[in-house]
């Protein structure tokens, strides 16, 4: 389990981190989203042992980050923001190094620096200088160091940035495998990352938190939930159809795009519309390219909630 | 301990990783050579010993050893490395002891790389060998020192220039603790028990008493304790400002 207690960080008279708490347990991955400066890295930085908390307490599957330091550390596999690592090194040479600090020995460091090599597609790249490797080497070099020891935490500090479409894929279905037995917290602000890995997301603004809840909860906020958006083949009967749509009764708002030929309507609070827009395109003989139930869009969520 | 050999290990790889190691000996045995040679009169002196050889290493050390010791913690700072390392399960003062090591081996090399003028002395005459053991040993301490002293200066900045600088600044006051250069600037105000305290803390003192023969146990209690304290303000310095 990680807990934090009343976790605060200041610098002089600015405030990092302000009361932050939490506990995510085995099987959770918590998502930890925020605007740029609101926290979230001193939040990590704490929990991995690298910032000294002002007040409130932080721990690592029962070991406390400050008086039983070392015991914490163990348990967590950390992946700083940027994935520091040394620049000089050869990738062999550098996992070599973190397998030894992390206490990995003989046939199990072999096993463990073979199963992270070959997870992480490193093979190619183990001979160069790890200041030789593109963004997205780097990366994967970090998330290897982090997870080199099989810990049962992970913090990982924006772990797909920098990569590709693929690799980002491969990241995801890495931490997914991983989510079943272990605590993950990652931090993003890739809003999409949130539905593809986590099963909860905590959002941080200004130091504190302003929402914890299930992406899917969060969505739901949206004024976009179930919202209906459909495109007409035919254009010129855009504004027709606007005005029908809007003269629906559970109806609030209709938004219009007319470069996509796109209507999506706005149900008052708690209303299905779906159902009454699909008889009406029915009546009105509207030709539909799509028609689609959107269950909330969170960015919309997100830019509302920071703001 | 294990940590600490770790570290060196990985420290004492990355120097000749780079062509920092390489450039820092040729240039040391070029220079140490050279100041011999021409400064020193090593030849025209008609004496067997290698006195012209070592008086000059404090010289070469003020400035080359901050050279290598100001990558030491700016860097790791600098590229945010040490947010690896310090998240790792190793204590500071492992990493600060392994890293001190490091450097010191990688001196104690350019140092060994010396012996063709030993073989040379010994070649010309019969010099006295014991004096010149303690010499070499007496130019390790000193190395080991000025490499405290740059590690600490490095650990309270990200700027490397800026841990140069510090570095050869702090080196110089307490080589010439012993001198008026220094002494003056206490001279009139300070008691006189802080004054002799001062001029004990000579670094070119202690190493001169070294080189002259006599390998006693206070010069060598002096270096350590210096190194000891150096090393210790390091780890407090990057206990304090880590994230900084």
């Amino acid at each position: 389990m990680i807990k934090t207690e009343h976790l605060c960080k200041r610098y002089g008279s600015l405030t990092a981190v302000a009361d932050v708490s939490f506990e995510v347990h085995p099987g959770e991955v918590l998502g930890f989203l925020g605007p740029n400066g609101a926290g979230k890295t001193t939040t990590m930085r704490m929990l991995a042992g690298f910032v000294t908390p002002t007040s409130g307490h932080a721990s690592v599957c029962g070991h406390d980050v400050e008086t039983d330091a070392l015991a914490a550390r163990q348990s967590l596999g950390y992946l700083p923001e940027g994935a520091p690592s040394y620049g000089e090194m050869r990738v062999s040479a550098f996992l070599d190094f973190i397998a030894d600090l992390r206490l990995l020995q003989g046939a199990r460091k072999r096993a463990r620096l073979d199963y992270v090599i070959e997870r992480l597609e490193l093979a190619r790249v183990l001979n160069q200088t790890i200041e030789t490797l593109s963004k997205g080497f780097r990366r994967r070099v970090g998330l290897a160091q982090a997870i080199i020891h099989d810990p049962p935490a992970l913090v990982l500090d924006e772990p797909t940035d920098g990569l590709d479409p693929n690799q980002k894929y491969e990241v995801r279905t890495l931490i997914n495998e991983m989510a079943r037995e272990k605590i993950i917290v990652i931090s993003t602000h890739i809003l999409e990352e949130v539905d593809a890995v986590c099963t909860r997301a905590i959002i941080i603004a200004r130091g504190r938190i302003v929402a914890d809840d299930t992406p899917v909860q969060l969505a739901a906020q949206s004024r976009y939930h179930n919202a209906v958006s459909l495109q007409l083949a035919d254009r010129q009967k855009l504004e027709a159809a606007r005005a029908a749509v809007a003269a629906l009764p559970q109806v609030a708002t209709v938004e219009v795009s007319e470069r996509e030929a796109r209507l999506t309507a706005l149900p008052r609070a708690g209303a299905l519309i779906l159902q009454d827009i699909s008889d009406l395109a029915q009546r009105q003989g509207l030709q539909l390219k799509e028609l689609h139930l959107e269950s909330g869009r969170l960015d919309e969520v997100f830019r509302t909630i920071t703001a | 301990m294990r940590n600490v050999a770790l570290i060196l290990r990985r420290e004492l790889a990355s120097y000749f990783a780079t062509p920092l190691a390489y450039v820092f000996i040729i240039i040391f045995l070029v220079l140490a050579n050279a100041f011999t040679f021409y400064v020193g009169d090593f030849y025209q002196r008609g004496q067997a010993d290698l006195r012209p050889f070592f008086m000059f290493h404090p010289w070469l050390y003020l400035f080359l050893i901050p050279a290598l010791t100001m990558k030491l913690w700016a860097e790791e700072r600098k590229s945010g490395s040490i947010e690896l390392l310090m998240t790792l399960p190793v204590k500071i003062w492992e990493a600060v002891l392994g890293k001190f090591l490091a450097a010191w081996a990688f001196t104690a090399i350019a140092l060994a790389l010396t012996f063709p003028i030993w073989i040379t002395v010994n070649y010309l005459g019969s010099p006295d060998n014991g004096v010149i053991f303690a010499s070499y040993i007496g130019s390790l301490l000193l190395a080991g020192g000025f490499l405290a002293i740059g590690s600490c200066m490095s650990a309270l900045t990200r700027n490397q220039v800026v841990a140069f600088i510090l570095g050869v600044a702090a080196c110089f006051v307490l080589l010439l603790a012993g001198y008026p250069m220094v002494l003056d600037a206490f001279q009139g105000w300070a008691p006189e028990v802080l004054i002799n305290a001062i001029a004990s803390l000579s670094l070119l003192t202690h190493f001169q008493s070294i080189t002259r023969g006599v390998l006693e146990a206070r010069d060598v209690v002096y270096f350590v304790l210096l190194i000891g304290f150096f090393l210790f303000t390091t780890a407090v310095a990057i206990d304090l400002r880590k994230a900084d």
